[in-house]
């Protein structure tokens, strides 16, 4: 297959006017030493029927996977209107006048995060929550005074381990990990407030990696003495139902919003947001849209702020971020208008209640969660290999392993339930533990 | 003003703000519901419901399908943005990539398949780019630069060198420069020779100890080979230093040049450019990352392995990685898409596909040179550059013709940049364009030049058939209205102003 339009007559024309003879011509500034003269080795061309044979994916029926990537219900009309070839096929939106779709879709997407947040502004969307923390680190860093990151060990691994890669060669600044109470899963509150300062940035997650909600009016207060601090939501979900981040008065929320009407997809595209209040704007990374005027007065949307980003800042620029994940950025936007509040709500409480169900037959088996503090719809337990991967030959994912990020955890396995999970799921896991 | 083209035209629509559709009780959705409702109350939950618009389906679809009509996209016509490669984006590659929703990374059988899959677009890669090792995890291609930046970083380091400029080419992309920055590095524009392509003998001027890495794009922005690169890669190694080659405009060269063979150590591709995937209004992209063997070890973890057995598996236990760059394995979806692109085309459609881009932008300058400056005689690939300086004497920048353009149906080309070029209008039509397609856009701009002569008025009020007409840009930095919530509060104020 190939996407080409041109006839041999074409060509002729294409040539004639260019004044080559030859196709190859075109190439002539090429110098001849550095001209791939063999056929690639790449198979094809296939045709799309053997190409849906071969390249298909296989997903297990159910599971309880969920550790910052959750399968929860999608409305038919995310895909329907989200696939549309202008929403699909457009580039960033640097012509304006003919971008309003993409502007006012991804201007109402901030609308949402920022009230659901409680934040004054959210910017167009970052990679994936990983990176959007790496991002609030880089813009904390370049506060006058900052010297430390402290992060709390209850954040979710692999976002911790971006934050290590952004951070490696950013000078005189140490990286600090909090350490958790091993009975409740929560942060350790008094190795918290040895650390603070004013030297410091602190990041904390909620619901922390363990699905643990952390004391957040005592974290609050604590974070209150260092110089910059913000909140890691890896659960956009728990958004509709836990107190708004906002309300604890941070200096930046960000977090994974893949949950808001986009697939688990093998682990991406995923949706970094990153909210901040209006102090902040100027600094914060990231393609932002913003409401303006057209020469006739009348209300439209462009990108704003420009003079922040690395076209025109390059190397002082606060991120060297351009593309951002629009497209998905759009499904939450399409994803929150198809929920409502009520449906945001409902979906938040039953994966919460859901959870709740399977950890009270659990305990009526006998089998205690590692941790005792309050959880929102995920928690840790043990489970020996030999019967996860049993459960596996199953077709039932039955949790993420953690010991390798957790060694003081042996065994442990991170159990999520959202509202795709069945009561039949749940007695199927239970009858095979 | 020019007749508007039937085919392209947009729908004279106004779309209010989804939130002024809200009233309490419109949406009616039935949602899962498993479970029995429990006490959340150790949540210690908010009181009021989310702050969301209250809307029914059916407002929720027309809203958003009415925006959609005030887009321009690939299907609706040629969309020359240089160096963005906006070629059709294959549907067939949606539909596979769709297959691989519901597999949570969790999933281990299913996951297994995707690794193999991973390892075949790496091969492919290697192949196309002749590098040794691949990383598929960079979500874009600045982010792939910051992953090629940290490799390079991370080796110099190891080695117990000081190296800490890196040069990059006054034709560069800006996020260049700022991935440098994330990485450690200073660093130096350079300007490119007279014949814009940078020279070895520039180079020499300003090498040096302290200089670590040469980040070059080729073709370069003005869609012009960097026909010294290997001298340059080579005086590059006796320096110590190494070269990284930014991959935005791969398409020039698929199986007609290898990086690896211009002496290339590290590059990223753009998938959302080079193999077709779609740009989706400003991502989903991707950025993977090559190396050179010797440079294979810093690259990000975590690594697939493929034993003799066929089994994949990842690798995180990695001694000299530079680290993990996502919180998975980046944009899968994307890279499913790409490798269904690389497999339908195969090694002669690919090779077909680049000798036709070439071919497509060499036929634009010959209609279009007539008519606007051309600011570099020198022979180009995919893409070349004009000025408004002929059109300059009757006021009309490159703006006015770029938003006259949208009369005509066409997404302008990337306008003022490269900065090298004053006023530049940066054209890459891409392979996928038929002739009558570029004849028209050829039309256009002809007339366009006219107009400048006969009507200047009309193009400093394009666009006039629009959704929207020209847009203030400096009103919107001014005023910062970045959600509806600060429009509300801020509707007293804008009516005053």
């Amino acid at each position: 297959m190939s996407y080409l339009c041109q006839t041999d007559e074409d060509l002729k024309t294409i040539l004639d006017t260019i004044g080559i003879d030859s196709a190859q011509e075109v190439f002539s500034s090429i110098p001849v030493t550095l001209k791939y003269t063999d056929r690639l080795d790449i198979p094809g061309p296939l045709d799309e029927e053997f190409l849906r044979k071969t390249l298909a994916g296989r997903p297990s029926e159910g599971g309880f996977a969920g550790g910052g990537i959750y399968r929860h219900h999608i409305p038919a009309l995310v895909d329907a209107v989200a696939s549309r070839q202008e929403f699909l096929t457009a580039y960033t939106p640097y012509q304006p006048e003919i971008s309003q779709g993409t502007l006012q879709g991804i201007f109402e997407y901030q609308s949402m995060m920022a009230s659901l947040t409680g934040m004054e502004v959210s910017n167009a969307s970052m990679y994936d929550g990983a990176t959007a923390l790496a991002e609030a680190a880089l813009m904390a860093s370049r506060l006058k005074g900052i010297r430390r990151i402290i992060v709390t060990r209850t954040t979710h691994p692999a976002y911790r381990a971006v934050l290590r890669t952004y951070l490696q060669n950013i000078r005189d600044l140490e990286l600090v990990e909090i350490p958790f109470d091993p009975d409740t899963g929560r942060t350790d509150l008094r190795s918290l407030e040895e650390a603070v300062g004013e030297d410091a940035a602190f990041f904390v997650q909620q619901p922390n990696y363990f699905g643990i909600v952390e004391p957040m009016e005592k974290i609050a207060e604590i974070s209150s003495k260092t110089g910059f601090w913000g909140m890691v939501i890896t659960e956009a979900i728990s958004l509709g139902i836990m107190k708004r981040p906002g309300s604890y008065d941070p200096d930046v929320v960000v977090g994974e919003a893949q949950s808001f009407g986009n697939p688990v997809c093998a682990g991406g595209p995923l949706l970094g947001f990153f909210c901040v209040n209006k102090n902040h704007v100027r600094r914060m990374p990231g393609r932002v849209v913003g409401m303006t005027k057209d020469h006739n007065g009348r209300d439209a949307f462009c990108l704003t702020l420009a003079t922040r980003e690395q076209h025109i800042r390059r190397e002082k620029a606060t991120s060297n971020i351009c593309s951002n994940q629009g497209l998905c950025a759009l499904r939450s936007a399409l994803y929150l208008s198809a929920m409502g509040p009520k449906g945001l709500r409902t979906v938040a409480s039953q994966c919460a209640s859901g959870a709740r169900y399977l950890m009270a037959a659990l305990k009526d088996k006998g089998i205690q969660p590692l941790f005792g503090a309050p959880f929102f719809h995920e928690f840790v337990m043990k489970m020996d290999e030999k019967k996860r991967l049993a459960l596996k030959d199953l077709g039932i994912i039955a949790g993420i392993p953690i010991a390798a990020d957790y060694p003081e955890l042996p065994d442990a396995v991170l159990i999520t339930v959202t509202e795709m999970n069945t009561k039949e799921d749940l007695r199927c896991l239970l009858e095979n533990l | 003003m020019p007749a508007r083209e039937s085919i392209t035209c947009f729908p004279e629509i106004r779309e209010p703000l989804l939130n002024t559709r809200s009233a309490q009780g419109k949406n009616t959705r039935v949602l899962p519901s498993p479970f029995d409702a429990t006490d959340l109350g150790d949540l210690g939950p908010e009181e009021s419901l989310p702050d969301l618009p209250d809307v029914s389906e059916v407002e929720t679809v027309r809203h958003f399908t009415r925006l959609s009509r005030l887009n321009y996209g690939i299907d609706h016509g040629m969309y020359p943005l240089g160096s963005c490669t906006m070629k059709y984006n294959p549907k067939i590659s949606e539909a596979i990539a769709g297959s691989f929703a519901a597999i949570h990374p969790a999933d281990g059988n299913a996951m297994h398949e995707i690794l193999e899959f991973c390892c075949l677009l790496e091969d492919c890669l290697k192949e196309i780019c002749g590098m040794d090792a691949c990383c598929l995890w960079p979500a874009a291609g600045a982010h792939g630069e910051l992953t090629g930046m940290l490799v390079i970083k991370k080796a110099i380091a190891l080695s117990g060198r000081k190296k800490n400029t890196v040069l990059i080419p006054d034709t560069a992309h800006g996020t260049n420069p700022a991935s440098c920055a994330i990485a450690g590095f200073g660093t130096k524009s350079i300007p490119s020779g007279e014949q814009g392509y940078l020279t070895a003998e520039i180079l020499k001027e300003h090498l040096n100890e302290d200089i670590a890495a040469l980040m070059i794009t080729n073709p370069n922005t003005l869609g012009i080979f960097e026909r010294e690169i290997h001298d340059i890669a080579g005086l590059l190694h006796d320096n110590g230093a190494y070269l990284y080659m930014d991959g935005a405009n791969l398409n020039a060269l698929m199986g007609i040049a290898r990086p690896g063979d211009m002496g290339v150590d590290c590059l990223h591709v753009n998938l959302h450019k080079t193999f077709g995937t779609p740009h989706g209004g400003g991502g989903p992209g991707s950025g993977p990352v090559m190396v050179r063997k010797e440079l294979e070890r810093f690259l990000p973890c975590p690594v697939i392995t493929r034993d003799s057995r066929e089994k994949y598996t990842l690798t995180w236990d990695r001694a000299h990685s530079i680290g993990m760059v996502h919180s998975c394995l980046g944009n899968m979806g994307v890279l499913i898409k790409a490798l269904t692109y690389i497999l339908s085309l195969g090694a002669e459609g690919l090779r077909n596909a680049a000798t036709s881009a070439c071919l497509n932008a060499n036929y634009l300058k010959s209609r279009l040179s007539g008519y606007f400056d051309l600011p570099f005689s020198t022979p180009t690939l995919h893409e070349f550059v004009l000025s408004d300086l002929r059109q300059k004497d009757a006021g009309i920048t490159t703006m006015d013709m770029a938003k006259t353009l949208m009369e005509f149906g066409f997404h302008p080309p990337t306008v003022y940049f490269p900065l090298v070029v004053s006023g530049a209008m940066m054209i890459e039509p891409t392979e996928t364009e038929s002739l009558d397609e570029l004849e028209r856009f050829a039309h256009a701009m002809e007339t366009i030049a006219q107009m400048c002569l006969t009507r200047p008025e009309e193009l400093h009020e394009s666009p006039g058939t629009c959704p929207v007409d020209r847009v203030d840009e400096v009103w919107a930095a001014r005023n910062l209205i970045l959600t509806w919530g600060s429009f509300e509060s801020n509707k007293g104020d804008m009516v005053s102003k």
